[in-house]
């Protein structure tokens, strides 16, 4: 095997499996069949590649090359002057799309490049031998093993860590308590109030009249018509100097009005709707995505990121998709001036269970 | 002819040989006259009198709306009534060709425009006339010159989770779905927000005002008219285009470079 292969090729190939084939014959308590061992075929003919038979190639590829090269560093200079060519308008959007493309395209020949001239030189022009190159073995000599283990002995010896074990305990002891202030610090990074409470109430409360959400104008009954679907936060949320956003996130509800033969309450709920007028949270049961695909002839709620639908014709009960609770129903009514006002609070937690849920 | 043969020829001959010409012209000239003077009154009796008009629509409705409607728009099994839906609707399901319906389906859906504006504007008076409901807004709540960003907050709290933030539409349940709002006359989403059609909640000018409708067309009309600020929008539909593209394109191009690199140099 390794002859012919010193044959045809009289490249070191050959001479590298004959030495492994003699390498393992001579491992001791190895059962080798040599009969019935297949034989290593060893590498294949070296097939000479364009670049090594012909001059004239191996002068272009060299040309390829170092045009890639070039071309890569007429990018990153064409990069730099499209930066500056097509700057960013803050009034104008339109002008990010051409600074952007320029930018990007002189980019990437900068770096594609000098990436495909590096592989292209490698491949083309460097050496094109097949070898095998052995790994070392990664267990160190016995004699550098039993070094370590007595400089592990002689500093032991010298420190005095298992002798003195009142400075060994105490230094464990500083260092089990040293992550503590890092512990506190995190933790204040939680709501200062208790969550579990913060999640089981919302900004409504008895009185709070429902507004138009972003404007935070009021709603007056007389304004929903049939068919009507209103996004509602609670009046004052506009105004809200800190934690807007969260409070929206908990008290934002859908407003819609159906006629009034069309809803199906419980009788403990019928006092929740007005004239056909009902409220429920807009924040999806199953992960808190807002539900607010609202059909007006069939009365369902579509949840956009997984196809909850929920049935407001029947107090927003689940009709499809992972949801596993009915949308939690707002009660509302008037007051005297005509504008709808909430009567109390959800009577249950909005949006996705969660660990302290008692439901 | 009739100067080429002799006998009308001899009578002729007292007179003026551009006789016959002259009389053509003035033939020509009253009988052009008349016409434009009579279509000119025409015109002015159909602004007049929006008698004729409604009773015109009313011919229409009969003729192309009634089999499902009802003779008397009181609706039956097949149509819903159309008594208060007004011209608004009217101009909107017609105008935008869902009515008459095709078939019935999920939703109607749009399809060439069967009639002219006359004939939909008949029927939209014949339509306002049974009884009040949303009218045709003044023109300067359809302008498309109002406030861009009031607008795309507005759409993006009210209309954006049915047509897609950048109005490319999306699914319902069902097999229905909220249509993309490119290219979409002005007066047809306007149309559309006040009367709410099949499965789309009404928005009176009691929640959204005629001036913050004009803003949300004037989003409309930007989003349409800009290009996308990030570049090629694959259709605006979000995850499902741009993850296909990226594992089409993007994992093709990397399978590529890979078997580039182990590739042998030929």
């Amino acid at each position: 095997m390794a002859e012919a292969h010193d044959d045809t090729n009289g490249d070191t190939a050959g001479k590298v499996v004959a030495q492994q084939e003699d390498q393992l014959g001579l491992t001791p308590a190895v059962a080798v069949v040599r009969a019935d061992r297949l034989p290593n075929p060893g590498f294949p003919p070296e097939r000479l590649r364009v670049t090594d038979l012909d001059p004239k190639k191996e002068k272009q590829a060299e040309r390829t090359i170092s045009g890639l090269f070039i071309l890569s560093a007429v990018g990153s200079v064409l990069a730099v002057v499209a930066y500056i060519m097509f700057p960013i308008d803050v009034l104008d959007p339109s002008t990010i799309r051409l600074n952007n493309m320029f930018l990007g395209i002189g980019i990437t020949l900068g770096l594609l490049g000098v990436g495909i001239g590096a592989v292209h030189w490698s491949k083309a022009l460097m050496h094109g031998h097949e070898l095998v190159e052995e790994r070392h073995p990664t267990r160190g000599s016995d004699e550098t093993r039993a070094r370590a283990v007595e400089i592990f002995r002689e500093s032991n010896a010298e420190s005095g860590f298992t002798r003195r074990s009142l400075v060994r305990n105490s230094l464990i002891g500083a260092a089990i308590v040293a992550p503590i202030p890092a512990i506190v610090l995190f933790r204040d990074l939680a709501p200062s109030k208790d969550p579990i409470a913060l999640l089981k109430n919302t900004m409504w409360e008895a009185g709070t009249r429902l507004a138009r959400d972003p404007s935070g104008t009021p709603i007056k009954a007389s304004e929903v018509t049939i068919g009507s679907v209103f996004h509602v936060i609670p009046q004052g949320l506009a105004e809200l100097e800190y934690h807007r956003l969260e409070e929206k996130a908990k008290a934002a509800v859908l407003l819609m009005r159906l006629p009034i033969d069309a809803l199906n309450p419980r009788e403990e709920r019928a006092s929740w709707a007005y004239d056909g007028i009902v409220a429920y949270s807009k924040i999806c049961t199953h992960v808190g995505c807002p539900v607010a695909l609202y059909e007006q002839q069939t009365h369902h709620l579509l949840c956009p990121c997984h196809q909850s639908s929920f049935d407001v014709g029947h107090e927003a009960k689940v009709i499809f998709g992972p949801a596993a609770r009915p949308l939690p129903q707002l009660p509302i009514s008037v007051d005297d001036e005509g504008y709808l006002i909430a009567t109390s609070d959800f009577n249950e937690p909005v949006g996705p269970s969660f660990w302290e849920r008692a439901l | 002819m009739a100067p080429t043969s002799p006998a009308v020829a001899r009578r002729a001959g007292r007179r003026h040989p551009l006789v016959a010409t002259a009389l053509l012209v003035i033939g020509l000239l009253a009988t052009g006259g008349a016409y434009a003077l009579a279509t000119t009154t025409a015109t002015a009796e159909t602004k007049a009198t929006s008698a004729k008009l409604i009773e015109d629509g009313g011919k229409l409705f009969a003729a192309n709306c009634a089999s499902c409607h009802g003779m008397n728009a009181q609706g039956t099994a097949a149509g819903p009534t159309v008594i208060g839906a007004g011209a608004l609707a009217v101009d909107f399901q017609v105008g935008t060709g869902r009515m008459p319906m095709a078939g019935s389906g999920p939703q109607a859906e749009v399809k060439p425009v069967q009639f002219d504006q006359d004939q939909i504007d008949a029927m939209a008076a014949w339509v306002a006339d049974l009884a009040p409901g949303p009218a045709l807004p003044a023109d300067r709540f359809i302008a498309g010159d109002g406030d861009v960003s009031n607008g795309a907050e507005l759409f993006r709290i009210n209309c954006a989770m049915c047509h897609n933030v950048a109005g490319a539409g999306g699914a319902l349940t069902e097999g229905k779905w909220a249509p993309g709002l490119a290219g979409v006359d002005p007066i047809h989403v306007y149309g559309a927000m006040v009367t709410g059609p099949q499965n789309m909640p009404v928005f009176s000018d009691l929640n959204l005002t005629p001036e913050e409708k004009n803003d949300i067309i004037s989003y409309l009309t930007y989003v349409e008219e800009n290009p996308s600020v990030g570049g090629w929008d694959l259709g605006s539909i979000g995850p499902v285009s741009e993850g296909l593209f990226i594992w089409i394109f993007g994992l093709g191009a990397l399978i590529a470079v890979t078997i580039w690199l182990t590739a042998k140099s030929n």
